[in-house]
């Protein structure tokens, strides 16, 4: 396997959806290539810091809004029915 | 399974020992476990008139739909519209959803036909969603900057200043790219449901996420290097 090879299957790699004998022909590739390494270590790292950064709050005048809006929904439909 | 999902089954595809795997710090909950096993049952409640049902469904998924509404749209005002239109679409149109994939994942296209509609009016000879021609910071640019990370690049930022980096850098992606990368590797979705909320291939889906991926990790070099943490 090439380095292109490599980036080309890099996400399913990642995902763990790579069939057995590509995976151990990619880590093959990667125990004698430094660049590899370094660009698979680093894509999972930025995954990994995404997945665990901090979820965005909703704020309570936004949640307010939003259900008051519904309410008023649900009294229009239950008119109309 | 996805990404975030295997950080926490420690499941990622990773040679035991390899000295340079990361140990991943402590997960946050997945996406995924949200969709709890009587998600049908509030929505055929909801179908059949029980606000009370659908009201549980929006507590269930406000914050997600808000937060995907800002990530997408970088913006609070269209994330509020965005979530509030999605939810108040959903309730006009529930008669219609019949139940051939989850309510969430009908939920979520909702939303980013919503979001994109924001983005493409707020920049509308900006924001397509045809694929680009030309791949100056994609596969071909990979090997322009390696450098190392360290273990933990993120720690040597403030959690503020490590948010404010990766709102920035997601920021630039082009939108394609950034709802394929939020959808699957923020939100957990599946490859699957990914393509069909985007109405795209699979493959489009695998293609349009190793770019976003590659692309944010070129961003995320200047701050987290190893050259930079010394």
């Amino acid at each position: 396997m090439n380095c292109k090879k490599v980036i080309h299957e890099l996400t399913s790699y990642l995902d763990g959806v790579l069939d057995s004998t590509m995976r151990i022909d990619l880590e093959q590739h990667l125990s004698g290539c430094t660049d590899c390494r370094l660009v698979v270590d680093t894509c999972r790292k930025t995954i990994q810091i995404f997945c665990n950064s901090e979820p965005v709050p909703l704020p309570e005048e936004v949640r307010r809004r939003l259900h008051t809006a519904l309410l008023e929904r649900f009294r229009r439909k239950a008119k109309t029915i | 399974m996805v990404p975030c999902q295997m950080y926490a089954a420690g499941l990622f595809a990773q040679p035991s020992g390899a000295p340079w795997i990361v140990s991943a710090s402590e997960p946050k909950p997945l996406a995924s476990t949200i969709v709890r096993d009587d998600e049908a049952a509030l929505v055929s409640a909801a179908k059949g008139g029980d606000t009370t049902a659908f009201e549980e469904l929006v507590n269930r998924y406000e914050r997600k739909i808000f937060r995907l509404g800002m990530n997408i749209t970088q913006n609070r005002e269209d994330a509020e519209d965005v979530m509030q239109d999605a939810f108040l679409k959903s309730y006009q149109n529930l008669d219609r959803f019949q139940g051939d994939s989850r309510f969430y994942t009908w939920l979520v296209r909702i939303a980013v036909n919503e979001a994109l509609m924001k983005l493409r009016k707020r920049r509308p000879n900006q924001v397509s969603l045809d694929e680009p021609l030309t791949d100056a910071d994609g596969e071909d640019s990979v090997f322009r900057e390696i450098e190392d990370w360290g273990p933990s690049p993120e720690k040597k930022f403030a959690q503020t200043e490590l948010n404010e980096i990766l709102n920035s850098v997601i920021s630039e992606l082009d939108p394609i790219f950034r709802v394929a990368f939020l959808l699957r590797d923020v939100e957990g979705l599946s490859t699957e449901d990914t393509a069909q909320i985007l109405g795209i291939s699979v493959a489009a889906v695998k293609s349009r996420l190793l770019r976003a991926r590659l692309k944010l990790r070129q961003k995320l070099n200047k701050y987290f290097r190893r050259s930079e943490t010394q």
